[in-house]
């Protein structure tokens, strides 16, 4: 059965072990971005044995590059939708071990290396509708701060947000090691197969 | 006669921008309103809803549907009478410009060797024009901003002629179930048969613009057309790979006259959010929208174009 979740940062781990493949989840608290290159910045930071700007211990890790606008000086976040997070699957794993992030979210899935990961660390995967923009942003209340603005530019610094209700999130990935994506594309595959030989 | 300037082309091409941005084409619009509303799978139905909900606060707000605002392609068909010629492109760069500083553009022209972002979505062959030479005093413009995750995917074939139309009905279902849910289905597929890999790429690329649902003018392409939408539908990929009736909102196929020995197959995706508009300019500099989109003023929704 599929269920539907309101969720707030900081996750706890009993918030994780209820989440299921297919359910639909809606989180509010703190976001923070990070993609290709944040991910390789943040290990990087960690391996040197330096601390990140923010801990993320019990927050949502969102593979996103904003379309963000400064007025008034303050930051405006204009779209906000998910990238491919297959990107990530050569660090992810190990930036969840490190972080203590209790949800990832992106579009597409992820691999086998995440999937392992997540259920050692009890953490789930989520995806957001790629391609709403407008939708994730109008989810996003404010930006609490970003980092490594300078010298990662915009769409691959680390931002910070304050979200209400984002959402829908799928999960796709959950805690016991299950993997919707895997299972739907290996049918999907197999349909393919068969819909080749009828046209 | 006041005679259009680049300044004024400038201006055009902004409007244009802004409107391929924010405001989804009508004829996707409706594609994925019939969906949402035959779709009876809850997960492929919210993803469609969520979709929806996007389209409308992009257009009520004026912001980007997508934050990916894609690659900028600009098709032309250029009157040999048309005032301005060589200075378009340097408008078209202008235009940009303007619209990445506002916000309705994010940067996404990087170089390659160098690992820089250009910062306003200009570059070395960047923004991607294509011209046509035709008699008259009019400059017809198509806009397509192309998004990246949707360009993953994109495939070049060079079969033999034998094999060819067998590796490409292969190749379109490959494709499709090879990258599932990452280049944000429903989609629009564009195909082509060339002489040449670039022809065929190039080709698919433009039969994008094409809107749903017009069929080729032939009636044996249009048929394949047809086909192949229906084929890819019995996928069950669905929205964002969830599962349902709609993986395809669209197959296009074009294309060029080809060697004996050659049988090049392009094959390109285009995500849901496919964005493009179309114009004409005269040569006092008046102007108007071609393509349709859906567009919402003071809360109230209504069609421009």
């Amino acid at each position: 059965m599929v269920n539907e979740y309101h969720l707030r940062t900081p996750l706890k781990d009993e918030d994780i072990k209820k989440l299921k493949v297919e359910d639909i989840v809606y989180i509010s608290g703190i976001l923070v971005t990070a993609r290709d290159e944040a991910h390789e910045m943040a290990l990087e930071t960690l391996g040197k044995g330096q601390s990140l700007p923010i801990d993320m211990k019990g927050l949502a890790l969102y593979h996103c590059g904003p379309v963000a606008k400064k007025v008034n000086n303050t930051w405006r976040i204009i779209a906000a939708g998910p990238t491919t997070s297959m990107r990530m699957e050569g660090v992810e794993a190990e930036f969840i071990g490190k972080t203590g992030v209790k949800m990832v979210i992106g579009k597409g899935g992820m691999g086998e290396k995440t999937a392992e990961s997540l259920k050692k660390h009890n953490a789930v995967y989520a995806v957001f509708t790629g391609g709403a923009g407008a939708l994730a942003a109008e989810r996003i209340k404010a930006v609490k701060e970003v980092y490594w603005l300078e010298e990662l530019g915009i769409p691959e610094a680390l931002w910070v947000f304050e979200v209400e209700e984002f959402g829908p999130l799928i999960i796709t990935m959950d805690s016991y090691g299950n993997n919707y994506y895997k299972v739907r594309m290996d049918e999907i595959k197999e349909r393919g197969e068969r819909i080749k030989k009828e046209i | 006669m006041k005679k259009v300037d680049k300044e004024t082309l400038t201006g055009i091409f902004y409007e244009m921008i802004k409107t391929t941005s924010t405001t989804i084409p009508l004829d996707v619009y409706e594609s994925l309103k019939k969906a949402y509303e035959s779709e009876e799978k809850p997960a492929a139905k919210k993803q469609l809803e969520a979709i929806l909900n996007d389209i409308e606060i992009a257009c009520k707000r004026g912001v980007p549907i997508c934050q990916d605002t894609g690659t900028p392609y600009v098709f032309l068909e250029l009157g040999e009478d048309f005032p301005v010629k060589a200075g378009i492109v340097d408008s078209i760069k202008g235009a940009l410009r303007k619209a990445t500083q506002e916000g309705y553009l994010r940067p996404n022209a990087v170089d390659p060797f160098k690992k820089k972002n250009s910062g306003d979505n200009t570059g070395r062959y960047i923004p991607w024009v294509h011209y046509d030479i035709v008699e008259g005093d009019e400059l017809k413009v198509w806009f397509m901003t192309k998004g990246g995750g949707s360009e993953l995917p994109s495939t070049l074939i060079m079969s033999t002629p034998l094999e060819g139309f067998r590796r490409l009905k292969d190749g379109v279902i490959d494709t499709v179930v090879k990258y599932g849910p990452l280049p944000c289905p429903p989609l629009i597929i564009g195909i082509a048969v060339a002489a040449g890999g670039d022809i065929a790429m190039s080709l698919a690329k433009r039969s994008l613009l094409r809107p749903i649902g017009q069929r080729n003018e032939d009636e044996e392409i249009a048929k394949m057309e047809v086909e192949l939408l229906n084929a890819l539908n019995k996928l069950e990929l669905g929205p964002h790979g969830f599962g349902g009736q709609l993986t395809a909102l669209d197959v296009k196929i074009d294309y060029s006259h080809r060697h004996p020995a050659t049988f090049a197959i392009g094959i390109v995706t285009s995500c849901w959010a496919t964005r493009r508009s179309s114009a004409i300019i005269r040569p006092d500099g008046s102007w108007e929208l071609t393509s349709k989109h859906i567009y919402c003023n003071n809360g109230s929704k209504h069609i421009v174009g």
